[in-house]
């Protein structure tokens, strides 16, 4: 009750169907070319125009290349996908940032940084890191495509409305730890469905403190967790972020919307269903060890014994550890890393390519690394150029490629090969994800990158030392 | 594909694994597809447990052996975690899978079932436990998952269970209705939420 969430839902109920769901209002909805077209199909069978298109915007993000993006895709299937969406932008009269407008990237990165995505809206997605866009202070939740038809048809969802929780991370992050870090302890204590039925509220003075960019990577994981979304109410620093970029409001407007903005906060007797409270201190720069999100640990500690592992999860847990080659109670510092990947809507952002600079800043790839730096969006590519990180990168053997969802989970040609090992600052460790037999760890930028120098899982921490001194 | 759901009773096939995310249950290299089309992506369910890289049949995975069969999947719990990929739904459709029995199932992937007419059936850890162990004592055992009185019963057993579903979706499933025929009904609805902002 009296809850962020209670607030913005409420304010964007059209209807509480009888014995049924709520229909919720949609002020945002954005579609890649992966799940949107068979929901212009759907348009198409039935009829329909976009109710509210100019409340749309397209952007392909899961197909495109991240080198020769002038050239025509060269896999025809993927370029069939692309040049699909575009045509249906154009036929149901929608936005489109096509592949080398300066606008393309990743929905969930383009979203914040374009200010399209605003404190208490709600947006939706046929992508589960949907999620992401909570970070500006929205309800934000990712849908399948039968959704994202109703979308396109009624500017409506229909929804149960989800049980409130709160996670509140305190005090002071030890040096060395990210939000990525942040994220990857919660899911290793929540497992990845311990917060499924739950919208989060992240709160507390560690979350405070995260950069925008941090919380948009905190966020982003909320799905991890199987939380539906997850979202930091807005503040100061989200109104700084937001001020003058392209599509937030402008000038009388403006002070408007930040009138209504400085509004949404779970009042001081807000009752969650769920409220839980970590330490800060008590997170270590993590890694994962198996094939979910959730089987996650500190960077120096072992795999656990199948003994700890409840009777029913055994299966899937030796599954798991065959997949990856690991073997129970062992420790992953020192083991051989064959690619190294930053980016992905998780860490594609500026600040994450900062800090992987900053880690290799004077040093040298290691032999036999492959590293994929791919950005965020056309955005945080340039970025990355005006304030020459591109050129301390490639001083140190790294090449940064362009803007899209890449290896993340491999639907354009940036596969790991079968039975590698990858150290990736994305968001998932499924079997197969990163490509057929492809073998997964998730770890923040710094990690990514302290591996990426070292050639083996190594603490960025040793490194951090050293350049402080 | 829209159907009416009545009483289902049929034989199951077992996948006694927790957190089957939805990047196996279609891989995203099947995600290309512009259509809708189930057979495609029935074919390609479970495409790297079922299959070998050369496209043969991998002989221990359950789908691959002919003793179990039916229109009842039961899975460990939390099932379809991961992507929101609606494919997996039409993956699962497409195979001819008409129930889902687990203790959990994600979120999104529970919508995206109930979207394309595949009832998600959430049972207790124990309902579970004793259907897996039924189907192995008896592959040709089955399953009634009554959908008017909201019942699932193991009928090797005679154990049964109360199911949750609400009382609008129950409807469109018993009718074949879908969310956009119920929305487009309510346009004036919207216009009104629109101009009360």
């Amino acid at each position: 009750m009296n809850t962020l969430f209670d607030k913005i839902w409420d304010a964007h109920v059209v209807q509480n169907v009888e014995d049924g769901p709520t229909q919720l209002y949609i002020d945002r909805l954005y579609c890649h070319e992966v799940t949107s077209p068979q929901a212009f199909e759907g348009m198409r069978q039935r009829g329909l125009k976009c109710l509210r298109p100019d409340q749309i915007f397209c952007m392909p993000d899961h197909n495109t290349p991240t080198h020769d993006q002038d050239k025509p895709i060269e896999d025809p299937v993927s370029k069939t996908q692309v040049d699909t969406l575009a045509k249906n932008a154009a036929d149901f009269g929608l936005t489109h940032f096509g592949m080398m407008d300066d606008k393309n990237g990743i929905i969930h990165v383009v979203g914040p940084e374009r200010g399209l995505s605003l404190p208490g809206m709600t947006i939706v997605c046929g992508d589960s890191h949907t999620s992401t866009h909570g970070a500006v202070g929205a309800v934000a939740f990712g849908i399948g495509t039968s959704e994202v038809e109703m979308v396109m048809a009624s500017q409506c969802i229909l929804q149960q409305k989800p049980k409130s929780m709160r996670i509140n991370v305190e005090g002071q992050l030890k040096w060395g730890v990210t939000a990525k870090d942040i994220a990857l302890y919660l899911m290793s204590k929540l497992t990845t469905s311990g917060a499924t039925g739950y919208f989060v509220e992240y709160a507390g003075s560690a979350v405070r403190n995260l950069s925008m960019e941090g919380r948009l990577t905190l966020c982003n994981l909320s799905i991890e967790m199987g939380a539906r979304g997850g979202f930091i109410a807005p503040d100061e620093k989200t109104f700084a972020y937001l001020k003058g970029r392209e599509y937030a409001p402008k000038g009388e407007e403006w002070d408007k919307a930040v009138e209504y903005w400085k509004t949404l906060k779970s009042g001081d007797d807000a009752v969650f269903d769920k409220e839980l409270t970590f330490q800060a201190e008590d997170i270590e720069p993590m890694i994962t060890y198996g094939t979910n999100p959730g089987m996650g640990m500190g960077i120096n500690e072992a795999v656990p014994t199948l003994d700890s592992i409840d009777e029913a999860g055994q299966a899937s847990f030796i599954k798991s550890l065959d997949y990856m080659g690991f073997q129970p109670g062992e420790k992953l510092l020192g083991k051989k890393v064959d690619y190294v990947f930053l980016g992905a809507c998780t860490n594609g952002r500026i600040e994450d390519f900062r800090m992987f600079t900053y880690l290799v800043k004077g040093k040298k790839k290691a032999d036999g690394v492959t590293a994929w730096l791919v950005p965020g969006s056309w955005m945080v590519s340039k970025q990355i150029h005006e304030e020459g990180l591109d050129r301390v990168l490639e001083a140190a053997g790294f090449e940064i490629r362009q803007p899209g969802c890449s290896a993340c989970l491999a639907m354009n040609d940036d596969k790991i090969p079968a039975g590698k090992l990858s150290v990736s600052t994305s968001n998932r460790n499924f079997e197969g994800r990163q490509g057929p037999g492809a073998r997964t760890i998730l770890a923040s930028p710094l990690t990514a990158a302290a591996a990426a120098i070292t050639g083996v899982i190594t603490d960025p921490r040793v490194f951090m030392k050293e350049n402080q001194n | 594909m829209k159907q009416k759901f009545d009483i289902i009773q049929s034989t199951c096939v077992p996948l006694p694994l927790e957190n089957v995310d939805t990047d196996q249950i279609i891989p995203a290299r099947f995600l290309k597809a512009t259509t809708r089309d189930e057979k495609f992506f029935g074919d390609n369910l479970f495409r790297d447990w079922r299959f070998d890289k050369e496209g043969n049949p991998k002989p221990d995975f359950v789908l691959n052996d002919p003793t179990y069969g039916g229109e009842i999947l039961v899975a460990g719990k939390n099932f379809g975690s991961g992507s929101s990929r609606e494919h997996a739904a039409w993956a699962i459709a497409g195979y001819g899978f008409r129930v889902v029995i687990s203790s959990f199932f994600a979120d999104i992937h529970k919508n995206n079932e109930l979207n394309n007419f595949v009832l998600p059936v959430v049972v207790s850890e124990e309902f579970l436990a004793e259907l897996f162990a039924s189907i192995k004592a008896d592959p040709k055992m089955e399953v009634k998952v009554d959908v008017p009185n909201q019942t699932v019963t193991n009928l090797a057993t005679g154990r049964s269970e109360h199911f949750d579903i609400n009382g609008y979706k129950k409807y469109c499933l018993m009718n074949a209705l879908d969310d956009i025929d119920f929305l487009l009904e309510n346009k004036d609805k919207i216009e009104a939420y629109e101009q009360s902002r």
